[in-house]
Formats: C-alpha cells, sequence, structure tokens
C-alpha cells in the first residue's frame, strides 16, 4: 500500500509475476500504475506491504537486485548535449557485467544515431534509447512504464518488437500501459488496475472470455432509453447488456444468431435503429464492463 | 570503464557543450575585471569644481581661482550656483560679501597685517567671503579648504612654514591590486555554486537523477564527480584570470605559488559542498535559485570583493571575517599582495576546511535522491 498524505495511490495490490512472462498493469491514468512499478523498482517506499523482487528484498539486497534490473520511467529526460554513445557508455559503467553500446544499439535500431546530441532525437528515438540505457546492463528483468506514450504507430511497433525480443530470451517484462492493444499484443498476463486495486487478472484470452462472448454488438435507436437491459439480455445470444451514452453495447457469443433476433425485437417494439454495428471484443470492453468507464478519459 | 571516471567525463561533456556556462565560468569574471579596472583605473586627481556666485565684487574672485590648477572656476548666478551644489556638479559656491575697509577684520577672524605692504599677488582689498557647502560630502570639504587656501594666498596671507609634496605609489596599494583577488575569490564561489547545484537541481526536476539512481551507480561516484569537475576547472580557471590580471593589470601573486593553488582549491571545493547542501533538498529551479542568492549576496557585498570590510561597523566585524568569502577573499589577498605562506592563512584555511566538512556531511545527510 502506498499512501500520499490524504491520497492512497496504491491500496491493497496483490500480484505475482513469474519468470520469463511479460506481464501488464493496464489501466486509466491515475489507477496507480506508476506508483505500483514505483514502488517495484525500489524507487518509491510503501507505506506498508512486502515486495520481493527476484526472490529479494530491497530492503537488504539494493545493490544485487540494481545490477538485475532494466528500468525504463515513464518520461527519461538523459543529459541533453551528450551523445547517444556516450551515454551509453556512461550507463554500462555502472552495471559490473553487460552488453555494448553497439549491442544494444542494434537491439533498438539506434546505430545510425550513435553520435547525434541526445537534445536532437526524435520522441521516438529518446524512447529507444531509453531502453537501450534499461538493456545495456544486460538485466534479467525489466520495467517498462507506458513504453509507448504519445509515440507514431512506427514507434510504437519498434519497441514492442524490442521487448518481444528481451522476452524470447526468457527475461521478464513487467510493463504499465492504458493502450489495450499493446496489452493484448505484450502480455502474457494482465492485471486490471483500477483506483490503486487489481480488479480482474488473467491472460488476455481468459480476460476477454469473462465478458461471456467474444464479439460485441453496438446499436442506438430512437427512444432506446426506455430498454431494459435484462429485456436484451433474455434474447438469444446475447450474453449482456450495457448502456454507454445512448449506445448499448451487447457481448454476444454467436453475432449470426444474435442480430437477427436482436432485429426481430426492435421490429416487435416498433423501434427505429439509428446505429449498428459489431467488433470483436477486447480489453476495452473488459474495462468498461467492470468499470463502467472507457479506460482512456 | 570506470564509473567516477564516466560521470565526471559527463559533467565535463554537458559544460563544455553548453556555451552560456563557458561564458559565466570564463568570460564574465574576465570582462568584470576589466570593467572595473577600466572605471577604477589610478589617475591624477580631478580639479574641485567650484561656483562663484556673480555679484558685485565677485569677478576678481573667481580670476585669482582660475590661477590655480587645480581648481576649476564656473560663474553662476545664485539660482544655479545653488542647483550645481545640490547636483553635486559643483562641490563648494564661493559667495563674495560687502568691501570692507583696509584695517578691519578679514572674513576669517584673521587681523589684518598694519603697516604691511600687500604682496604682489594681492590684487583684492579685504573681503567677506561666505562658503556654500554641504560638509557631510568629503568633496566639498576639500573643495573648501583647497578654495580657501587660494583666495587667502591671493588676498595676501603669507604662509608660516615652507612644505614640499613627496609622492608615492607603494606596490600593492592601487584599487585594482585590491579587487583581483576579491574577483578571483567571488568567481570561485559562483562558479561553484551555480556548477553543481543548479545542475543537480535540473537533473533532479528532469527525472534524470532517478534514472541514474535507479541503476547500481554509487551515489558517493555520483557527487565526487561533481567536486572532480570543479577541481579541474579552478586549474583552468585560475591560470586564466590570474595571468589576465597580471598581464593587463600588473597584478601578481607575490607570495607562495603553493599556497595559492591549494586555496583556491580549497575554497572551490567548500563552496562546492555549500552548494550540494543548498540543492540537496531543492525540489525546482525557482526554489534552488532563490536559496542560492540568498546565500551569496550577503558574500557579494560584505565579504570584501569590491570593497574592504573595515568599511562596516566594528560589531560586524567577527561575522564578517566568519564567512567563507571572506576568508578566501582575505586568504588570496595575502597571498597574491602582502606575499604571505601557508603560515599567514592558517585562520582562513581553517574556516574554509571547516565549511567543507560540516557542509559535506549536512548535504549527505538531507540529500533527495529520488
Amino acid at each position: 500500500m502506498k499512501r500520499y498524505d490524504d491520497v492512497t495511490a496504491v491500496d491493497g495490490l496483490d500480484l505475482e509475476v513469474r519468470v520469463g512472462e511479460c506481464f501488464g498493469l493496464l489501466g486509466p491514468n491515475g489507477a496507480g500504475k506508476t506508483t505500483t512499478i514505483g514502488i517495484l523498482e525500489g524507487l518509491l517506499d510503501p507505506t506498508s506491504g512486502d515486495v520481493r523482487v527476484l526472490g529479494r528484498r530491497w530492503e537488504t539486497e539494493e545493490r544485487a537486485l540494481r545490477e538485475r534490473l532494466g528500468v525504463s520511467l515513464q518520461k527519461t529526460e538523459l543529459a541533453d548535449k551528450m551523445t547517444v554513445e556516450e551515454l551509453l557508455r556512461l550507463f554500462r559503467s555502472f552495471y559490473p557485467r553487460g552488453r555494448s553500446g553497439d549491442d544494444v544499439l542494434k537491439t533498438v535500431s539506434l546505430e545510425e544515431k550513435r553520435k547525434a546530441w541526445f537534445e536532437k532525437l526524435s520522441g521516438g528515438q529518446k524512447q529507444r534509447l531509453a531502453v537501450a540505457c534499461a538493456l545495456v546492463g544486460d538485466p534479467e528483468l525489466l520495467f517498462r512504464d507506458e513504453p509507448t506514450t504519445g509515440l507514431d504507430p512506427q514507434s510504437r511497433r519498434q519497441l514492442w518488437d524490442v521487448i518481444g525480443e528481451f522476452k524470447a530470451a526468457g527475461r521478464t517484462v513487467l510493463l504499465t500501459t492504458h493502450y489495450m492493444d499493446e496489452a493484448e499484443r505484450l502480455c502474457d498476463r494482465i492485471a486490471i488496475v483500477d483506483h490503486g486495486k487489481v480488479i480482474k487478472l488473467g491472460t488476455p484470452r481468459e480476460l476477454i472470455a469473462s465478458l461471456g462472448g467474444d464479439e460485441v454488438v453496438e446499436f442506438a435507436c430512437e427512444s432506446g432509453g426506455a430498454l431494459a437491459a435484462a429485456e436484451l439480455e433474455a434474447l438469444p445470444g446475447v450474453t449482456a447488456a450495457r448502456k454507454q451514452g445512448e449506445v448499448w453495447a451487447l457481448t454476444v457469443a454467436e453475432v449470426h444468431v444474435a442480430i437477427p433476433s436482436l432485429l426481430a425485437f426492435t421490429a416487435k417494439r416498433a423501434l427505429a435503429l439509428t446505429r449498428l454495428s459489431t467488433h470483436r471484443a477486447t480489453l476495452e470492453d473488459v474495462f468498461v464492463t467492470l468499470t463502467g468507464r472507457q479506460l482512456r478519459e | 570503464m570506470n564509473p567516477l571516471v564516466e560521470l565526471t567525463l559527463a559533467r565535463l561533456r554537458s559544460f563544455w557543450r553548453e556555451p552560456s556556462a563557458v561564458f559565466w565560468t570564463f568570460g564574465f569574471p574576465l570582462v568584470l575585471t576589466v570593467a572595473l579596472g577600466v572605471a577604477f583605473r589610478n589617475r591624477p586627481p580631478d580639479p574641485v569644481a567650484a561656483a562663484v556666485e556673480t555679484r558685485p565684487g565677485s569677478e576678481a574672485l573667481a580670476a585669482a581661482l582660475e590661477k590655480n590648477a587645480e581648481v576649476k572656476v564656473r560663474r553662476l548666478d545664485a539660482a544655479d550656483a545653488r542647483e550645481a551644489l545640490r547636483t553635486g556638479k559643483v562641490a563648494v559656491v564661493v559667495q563674495a560679501g560687502e568691501s570692507v575697509a583696509a584695517g578691519d577684520l578679514s572674513p576669517a577672524g584673521h587681523p589684518a597685517e598694519p603697516g604691511r605692504p600687500p604682496p604682489p599677488g594681492s590684487l583684492l582689498p579685504s573681503l567677506a567671503i561666505t562658503y556654500e557647502l554641504d560638509p557631510t560630502r568629503p568633496e566639498s570639504r576639500l573643495a573648501r579648504a583647497l578654495v580657501d587656501d587660494t583666495l587667502q594666498r591671493a588676498l595676501g596671507r603669507i604662509d608660516a612654514a615652507k612644505v614640499a609634496d613627496a609622492k608615492i605609489t607603494e606596490p600593492g596599494s592601487r584599487y585594482i591590486d585590491f579587487l583581483i583577488p576579491g574577483l578571483i575569490g567571488m568567481t570561485l564561489m559562483s562558479s561553484s555554486m551555480w556548477g553543481i547545484g543548479f545542475v543537480i537541481v535540473e537533473m533532479r526536476v528532469k527525472k534524470l537523477m532517478k534514472r541514474l539512481v535507479a541503476t547500481p551507480m554509487r551515489r558517493s561516484h555520483f557527487l565526487a564527480s561533481f567536486i572532480l569537475m570543479r577541481l579541474l576547472f579552478v586549474l583552468l580557471e585560475l591560470p586564466v584570470l590570474t595571468f589576465f590580471g597580471w598581464a593587463t593589470f600588473g597584478v601578481g601573486v607575490r607570495g607562495s605559488l603553493p599556497a595559492f593553488v591549494s586555496v583556491s582549491l580549497l575554497g572551490a571545493v567548500a563552496f562546492g559542498g555549500l552548494s550540494l547542501l543548498i540543492a540537496s533538498r531543492a525540489q525546482n529551479e525557482q526554489t534552488v535559485n532563490g536559496l542560492m542568492n540568498l546565500v551569496m549576496l550577503p558574500m557579494f557585498m560584505c565579504s570584501g570583493v569590491f570593497f574592504s570590510t573595515d568599511k562596516f561597523p566594528a560589531l560586524m566585524q567577527p561575522f564578517l571575517h566568519a564567512l567563507p568569502l571572506t576568508a578566501l577573499n582575505d586568504a588570496l589577498r595575502a597571498v597574491m599582495i602582502d606575499g604571505a605562506s601557508f603560515g599567514g592563512i592558517a585562520r582562513q584555511l581553517a574556516i574554509l576546511v571547516g565549511l567543507t566538512l560540516v557542509s559535506f556531511a549536512a548535504a549527505l545527510r538531507l540529500f533527495r535522491w529520488r
């Protein structure tokens, strides 16, 4: 648990990350993800609770832990007027063993920027260099806080590849994100976090399956406000119904059964549909179902 | 790859690649030295400015004063003369009074000398003269004395003794001799203060410090890199400033050179410690800026950079002499001007060592790493 004066940022958050997996903390801004990862990185002291990383405790084995961890903060501003390779040499010098600067530069595809000052790099290049600085000590466990926030799609894919390769080498990753696509693509297991608590934990498939169906049908109709969730959930093929503003979202197992029954239902009630669409269920739908709110509000 | 070497290199690179930092460390002290050296260069004394109020009988006084090259005479009417006195354009105003008959008392109360013929320079009958001046202004008192002397002689006063002036200029007595050690001390202080404290807070604000703390970096290496950087820079700053003072104004180091270098290095380290202490908790640049100025401004004023600490009341002297910049300046002056060696500056060295120990101990205890 972590308490700031009168705000409890993280409250009774229990989780266990396994060696060799990529574990994601998914939640909206302000959910307590960064506080949680900060405690695990040994950069924040928990108000209470028990933290063990790689079987060690921060209080007694800080240095041994630091040598085995790679950390990249949410936004890393390195020294503006140092070059990429100078920064990597600096970070490498702190670790008793690790990878060469050239090696990690290749991993993050920044070789051609080796002589560039940090301040001249683009946002995506800065993030890649931040990952390179985290990898240069050849860590067993990598912490990434919001690895791709604010980046263009190409930079995001490059960073995802870097994390994918790291994991493929049998290493462990813990990341936070508020992007469901990032969580779905990278993470073996996800903890959905809200208000400092884990509200759901599982693999992406398990979380989506918990909705009771793979597909989501969204529709809106005139005077749709008069409908009750129970009526819609009684329709064949529909497992759950929830209302988001004017739009109803139905979780369905089989679209080909649910859509005809929905159309028949609206025809019988003489409701004019103003919108009808379907998509595969995502972690966003899981989050909305659990909290009634969108991830990115 | 030694982490301490890499950290120190990082400090040096970040400094060299920031042109404004280089200017404030190297260029600014030189500019300041030149400006002050020119402003306070030794010149022949200015003539004193005196106004003679135009009224009947005044012209003879003005003419008599003009014969003395040390007096610059202006003829002004009453209102203009008063205005010139008020604004400091003249130091004294001379008013001619009513003529008095020969044989009466002269204005200063000396008896006129009856039966003695007026000396050849004496053109004037006995007069009453009034001087208007502000006696709190030293230049007014000087002007009054000089003007009165000139007029009295012209009026026929005979000096009782024959006097002659011998002009003497002792080496080290010029203002620039006083100033250069003070500027070196001031530069050592401000480079250490800004070069360490400000950079640390900037790293804290940018979360760069947090990032470094997340590595196995030893914290002692981090702090030591700042001190190492300062020591290396002193070895650059000191020759530049000293050579400049010697080449331009002929201010050299008359005492022990090892003592000069040692006290400079010790000064840089002591202020480096003070800077670490100031920056140890500050969370943003504004805070550290304010704290720096709070600590440095009194020392700029009171530690004998531009003028001697002796100008302050005796009551304040023990405090002023305990200030680290006073100690540094006094030691630099003793070595550069008075030719002192280590023995002559033991007290100042002790103050600087004391500041180093106390500030480092406190800074390490208080330092905010995250």
